[in-house]
């Protein structure tokens, strides 16, 4: 086991646990491969276990002889460790920094994690392609499952399976996947049941500085459309950035190539400028100094608020040209991996209902994050504490999840999962005992045999004790589609995440445990008071009847 | 009003119910500008009512005619587009003179009656009673006693009469006091904690300039410290910014000296005074009616106008004085200028977070006849009731609300009132149907005869209370219980969406939670009752049978029924078994009893084209307002009244 060597110092006693909101605990820090254990031996006390992957930075403290550690995680608490004796401290830090760094993929913690719980379906067979195909055949027969990419060699982040019209044929794919960046052509990302129109996806097309055009690409759009329909191009970015993107060989749909088409620019920012925005956040959230007077500013110039209102205008947008328009939509950023993403996800949650249930969520996410190769492995590598040279980070998916509660907090009837299920989503993305979030396409997965080694996150949450706990007690199903207000006073600070550790949410809970237990009182009068209603039918028809002897 | 009743093909642009443009008529009368679509069937009405606009204004001319905005002081804004420029200037000089009567007895409320049935209107004034709420208190005792010494407003003419001290405080000290007291307003108990014996007292500032002193003022202070056996000391709060304060030393007034005070220890607590106040809210309702504003502008905008700092101050400052009372068991002694605006703020913040009675409706009704309407808050000057000084004007009862409402942000369970009754409380101070909150004093109100001549908001706020009840309240939850501890980092402090963009319907939640369980509970409330209906039908019905073999199913027994199979229940009575979930609407239960869901609560909304004119300027003219309710209007008037004249509403 190499973790061994890792591992200087793999007890100390008489350490002191700091955690908001809980008492001092002073106990047995223990280091494991893969987690790092604070137990005070007492039955009374909860031991402390800390996934190592959770871990998003550390810094060290000095005082006398005796140091301490503070551990920021990328679920966004902070812990302390106050440790006797400064050779140890040093050891314990060294540790930490090399485990919850570890590059070898192979050694994180699902593949050696065993559920400690029966698996009643394994998640990993939850969401196959094939079944969601199925219920596309029933609506409609103008689309295929193709496997052209069955061996990744087509597009490296795309699925084996991918949907694509029935008239294409997989030459033409193939054509058109080396037009666009990445290989990932246009696929069908969600079908609108009430008119027959459609939303795709890809990435740029590479029509590089001298315009490049590629009629295998146009005739795979163009089938996607009506005849004398035209549709909609969303480009997440501007135009100025698209045009940028011409000289490195991407670019956009032109006019002349895509008559059929308008091209709409909108602003999603990317990568970098998203990690940035996440860092100032968290940091203003933090600040304890006097200088928080300036908070509103603070959050202003972290611009969260920001890309939360554009994602969320973007997919409405999106939504608004399929259900309203009666048109159907492209939608591709530069990669196709990240923003392009989140409009297309946004946009399902919006229009479908069946995304508002729990399982049609897993679905969503499965099948627009997981399969459509967003890079959780790279995007989620750090958190908020990142310092340095960053290597693809960013909030990509956090963003779309603070999307959703912004809709969820709109909406509050029309979901059927709570914000809690939004937060376990988000904390498993960055840390894990599952394999789910592994990787960063199915590629990945199926070369690290994620099915075989490793549990799938859905297998644990869809027991029924678990489902109940992510269950929205006001849920009603409702088939509408739901048009969020995207105005700054509607959108607010995701609470249950940013300041999650700074205020206590006690009072909070206290009034949902209420509002639970008035909906749970309601069926059961409801069911009370309707056996009575059967019990006094039966005893006024007997009243004309001739009487019984039970 | 004779000469101009009428003007034909008017627009209204309200942001509540349309973007595009209304075409209609406009009808003026004396208490309402009532505008009437043009359309068959029924048209939609909007009523402004007068004593609530604030400001109206000229814009420049568009093609359609000649503008005219028109401010609300419940922060409704509407545009009326007037073909005729004379026309426009006659109904704005109209608005504007109708909407500023110069003397009390012009106010609605002499002409209002909420109810043709006088007999019980009558009497109706003694409905809330303060006096009852120092006995709630535990004074008079040993310690306090109630004094005669404002006898007809003898010794100060903002004052009630009735007023409590210490018992050890003499006449000659409290007159003594008084006179060192901006406006003769001597220290009195405001709320006393039984627990800890400690007292909140408020006043004025004290006239001591750079050196005077008054003996009997701080005898005074001093017996306001000794009422506390417990306590060695007692705190002065004074709420202004310490800068403030010394400047009114010049004037003569100014604050407590130390030195002089046996055993008081002095604060300032920072809170601005009026006019800082006035121009912050001013800039908070420009950010609030930027029209599609960014993230930017709006957060930007939000800070600029310091609003939410101000809320804090006063949360602070009561936090302060709650700490010192129930907690150090120290009494404190509240007051800022002239002990009117803020020092009334401050007393009934740190009550509401002290005394859990507070949070209740009746505790709170209470508390603005104690601490407000009695203690002489100028309302009429503050919220401009009459034509006067707009520098008079100042959002001082807004501001408590609001912290309120931030406190029930904080405390979802501890209130039995909903945000709802803060806004129409914050309604009604402004909207004068009622006479509560006319005049500035009490003796003023006395003098006006305003209980003679108007009706008490408070009655009809009990009668309709169910609207108004929180229904995460539970009087057993702990945070309905004790002190409240609210969180006071800048962070918990949010824009009051509810309250400033009230009427701008776009922006609210398109499901509402307050709603949806209030119905939940209205009908658990109703099954509650069928059920013990049905128990005694059925108990009936068995008796009259007599047979011996039925009691084993009787009712009260029975809980083999409980666990019928769903299957058998669903064949029985499907339709009542799913409709909590599943349909809305109304529905009849089986045996006639009427069940009752109010409105469609859970069910979403999708795009509404009549309220929505994005669809013919094409899709990328997308901005903030893409969505809109298909059916619910937002309840503007939550009255159940049917004769209550809203500021304005519109009937669909």
């Amino acid at each position: 086991m190499e973790f061994a060597e890792l591992i200087k110092t793999p007890r100390v006693d008489g350490v002191v646990l700091h955690r908001p909101f809980m008492p001092l605990v002073e106990g047995t820090l223990c280091l494991t491969g893969h987690h790092l254990i604070l137990s005070s031996r007492q039955d009374n006390t909860e031991e402390l276990w800390l996934l190592h992957a959770n871990i998003d930075a550390i810094e060290k403290r000095f005082v006398g002889s005796s140091g301490s550690i503070i551990v920021k995680c990328k679920d966004l608490k902070t812990i302390q460790m106050d440790i006797p004796g400064m050779e140890e401290c040093l050891n314990v830090a060294s540790s930490i920094e090399a485990l919850s760094t570890l590059d070898s993929v192979s050694l994180k913690y699902p593949f050696f994690y065993r559920p400690m719980f029966e698996v009643i379906e394994d998640g990993w067979n939850s969401f196959l392609p094939e079944e969601a195909f199925k219920d596309l055949e029933s609506m409609t027969d103008e689309w295929r499952l193709s496997d052209v990419n069955n061996d990744f060699s087509v597009c490296q982040s795309y699925p084996p399976l991918v949907t694509v019209p029935k008239d294409v044929d997989d030459d033409t794919l193939r054509k058109a996947a080396t037009f666009r960046h990445g290989g990932r052509f246009p696929v069908l990302s969600y079908y609108h049941k009430k008119n027959g129109m459609v939303m795709m996806r890809a990435s740029q097309p590479l029509t590089g500085t001298n315009g490049r055009r590629c009629k295998e690409d146009e005739k795979l759009i163009n089938a996607t459309l009506r005849a004398g329909k035209r549709g909609y191009i969303i480009d997440t970015r501007t135009i100025a950035v698209a045009q940028q993107a011409k000289a490195r060989g991407g670019g956009f749909e032109l006019e002349s190539n895509y008559p059929q088409w308008r091209r709409i620019h909108k602003t999603i920012e990317r990568h970098s400028v998203l990690q940035e925005s996440l860092i100032k956040l968290v940091e203003a959230c933090n600040d304890q100094s006097h200088s928080m007077d300036r908070w509103l500013s603070k959050l202003e110039a972290s611009s969260w608020q920001s890309h939360v209102k554009e994602i969320l205008t973007t997919a409405c947008l999106a939504a608004q040209c399929i259900d309203r328009e009666g048109a159907s939509v492209l939608v591709h950023g530069t990669e196709g991996t990240d923003s392009t993403l989140q409009v297309t996800s946004l946009a399902q949650i919006i229009l479908d209902q069946s995304c508002r249930t729990i399982r049609g969520f897993q679905a969503l996410v499965e099948r627009e994050w997981l399969q459509a190769g967003h890079p959780f492995r790279q995007r989620c590598a750090q958190s908020a504490h990142s310092n340095g040279k960053l290597r693809g980070e960013a909030p990509v998916f956090l963003l779309f999840l603070d999307c959703v509660w912004q809709i969820l907090r709109q909406f509050p009837c029309s979901f059927q999962f709570s914000e809690g299920f939004l937060v376990l989503l988000w904390e498993h993305a960055y840390a894990s005992q599952f394999g789910t979030f592994m990787g960063n396409c199915a590629a990945d997965r199926t070369k690290l045999k994620l099915p075989q080694k490793t549990v799938s996150l859905w297998s644990w949450v869809n027991r029924p004790e678990e489902l109940e706990r992510f269950t929205n007690p006001l849920y009603e199903p409702n088939s509408l589609v739901i048009w969020p207000s995207v105005a700054p006073q509607s959108l607010l600070l995701w609470e249950g995440v940013f300041l999650r550790w700074n205020r206590s949410s006690k009072w909070l809970d206290e009034a949902y445990e209420e509002m639970a237990h008035i909906i749970e009182y309601n069926k059961e009068l409801q069911t009370k008071v309707n056996s009575l209603r059967r019990q006094l039918a039966q005893l006024e028809t007997e009243e004309d009847g001739p009487l019984q002897t039970p | 009003m004779e000469h101009m009743p009428k003007v034909y093909n008017v627009f209204l642009v309200d942001k509540a119910f349309s973007r595009k443009p209304l075409s209609g008529t406009l009808h003026l009368t004396e208490t309402h500008s009532v505008f009437t679509e043009n359309a068959s069937g029924l048209p939609k009405e909007t009523w402004i009512l007068h004593s609530l606009v604030c400001l109206v204004e000229r814009q420049p001319p568009t093609d359609t005619g000649y503008p005219l905005r028109v401010h609300c002081k419940n922060f409704q804004v509407l545009q009326l587009i007037i073909p005729q420029e004379t026309d426009c200037h006659e109904v704005h000089m109209s608005v504007l003179r109708l909407s500023r009567p110069e003397r009390y007895e012009d106010l609605y409320c002499f002409s209002y009656n909420p109810k043709s049935d006088k007999d019980e209107s009558t009497g109706r004034w003694n409905f809330i009673d303060v006096k009852t709420d120092y006995h709630r208190m535990g004074v008079s005792n040993q310690l306090w006693h109630t004094t005669s010494t404002n006898h007809d407003y003898r010794v100060c003419e903002t004052y009630p009469i009735d007023l409590y001290v210490p018992k050890s405080a003499t006449l000659p000290v409290i007159v003594g006091s008084s006179k060192f007291r901006s406006r003769g307003r001597f220290p009195t108990l405001s709320y006393y904690c039984k627990e800890t014996h400690a007292a909140i007292c408020r006043s004025s500032q004290p006239l001591s300039g750079f050196s005077a002193r008054c003996l009997e003022d701080e005898q005074m202070l001093e017996a306001i410290m000794k009422s506390n056996p417990g306590s060695q000391f007692m705190y002065v709060v004074d709420t202004r910014p310490k800068l403030n304060a010394m400047a009114n030393r010049a004037a003569g007034k100014g604050y407590e000296n130390e030195d002089n005070y046996a055993n008081i220890r002095f604060q300032f607590m920072g809170i601005e005074n009026i006019h800082v106040m006035r121009n912050s809210q001013q800039k908070l309702l420009e950010v609030s009616e930027l029209q599609s504003p960014s993230m930017t502008d709006f957060l930007l905008g939000l800070e600029n106008s310091g609003w939410l700092k101000h809320i804090r101050a006063i949360l602070l400052a009561g936090v302060f004085i709650a700490k010192a009372v129930s907690v150090k068991g120290v009494s404190v002694l509240v007051h800022c200028s002239d002990g009117w605006d803020r020092t009334g703020q401050v007393c009934s913040v740190a009550s509401v977070l002290i005394d859990p009675y507070y949070r209740t409706l009746r505790g709170f009704m209470v508390l603005i006849e104690k601490d407000w309407v009695s203690f002489g808050h100028k309302f009429s000057h503050r919220c401009s009731h009459i034509h006067g000084d707009p520098k008079e004007v100042a959002p001082v009862v807004d501001q408590f609300l609001e912290v309120v409402w931030q406190l029930m942000e904080q405390f979802p369970s501890a209130f039995e009132y909903n945000e709802r009754f803060l806004i129409s409380l914050h309604h009604h101070i402004y909207a004068c149907h009622y006479g509560n909150f006319i005049c500035n004093s009490q003796k003023e109100r006395r003098d006006e005869r305003i209980q003679e001549q108007t009706h008490s908001i408070w009655p009809h706020f009990w009668e309709n209370k169910s609207e108004f009840m929180n229904p995460f309240y539970k009087p057993d939850h702990c945070q309905s219980q004790g002190v409240l501890w609210p969180n006071t980092a800048l962070y918990s402090f949010k824009f009051w969406r509810g309250l400033y963009n009230r009427f701008d319907k776009g922006v609210h939640p398109r499901q509402s939670v307050l709603d949806c369980l209030m119905a939940i509970k209205e009908e658990n409330q109703q099954l509650e009752e069928e059920l013990i209906l049905h128990q005694k039908k059925i108990a009936t019905l068995e008796r009259e049978r007599g047979t011996a073999t039925y009691k084993r199913n009787s009712i009260v027994t029975s809980t083999d029924i409980w666990g019928q199979s769903d299957a058998d229940l669903d064949l029985l009575c499907g339709s009542i078994r799913s409709f909590p979930l599943i349909s809305f609407g109304q529905q009849r239960g089986s045996d006639g009893t009427a069940l009752v869901r109010p409105r469609d609560t859970r069910k979403g909304s999708d795009l509404d084209l009549s309220a929505n004119s994005d669809q013919e300027s094409g899709v990328a003219d997308l901005n903030c307002r893409l969505s809109s309710g298909s059916e619910s209007l937002p309840s503007e008037d939550i009255m159940k009244n049917p004769d209550l004249v809203e500021a304005i509403y519109s009937v669909a």
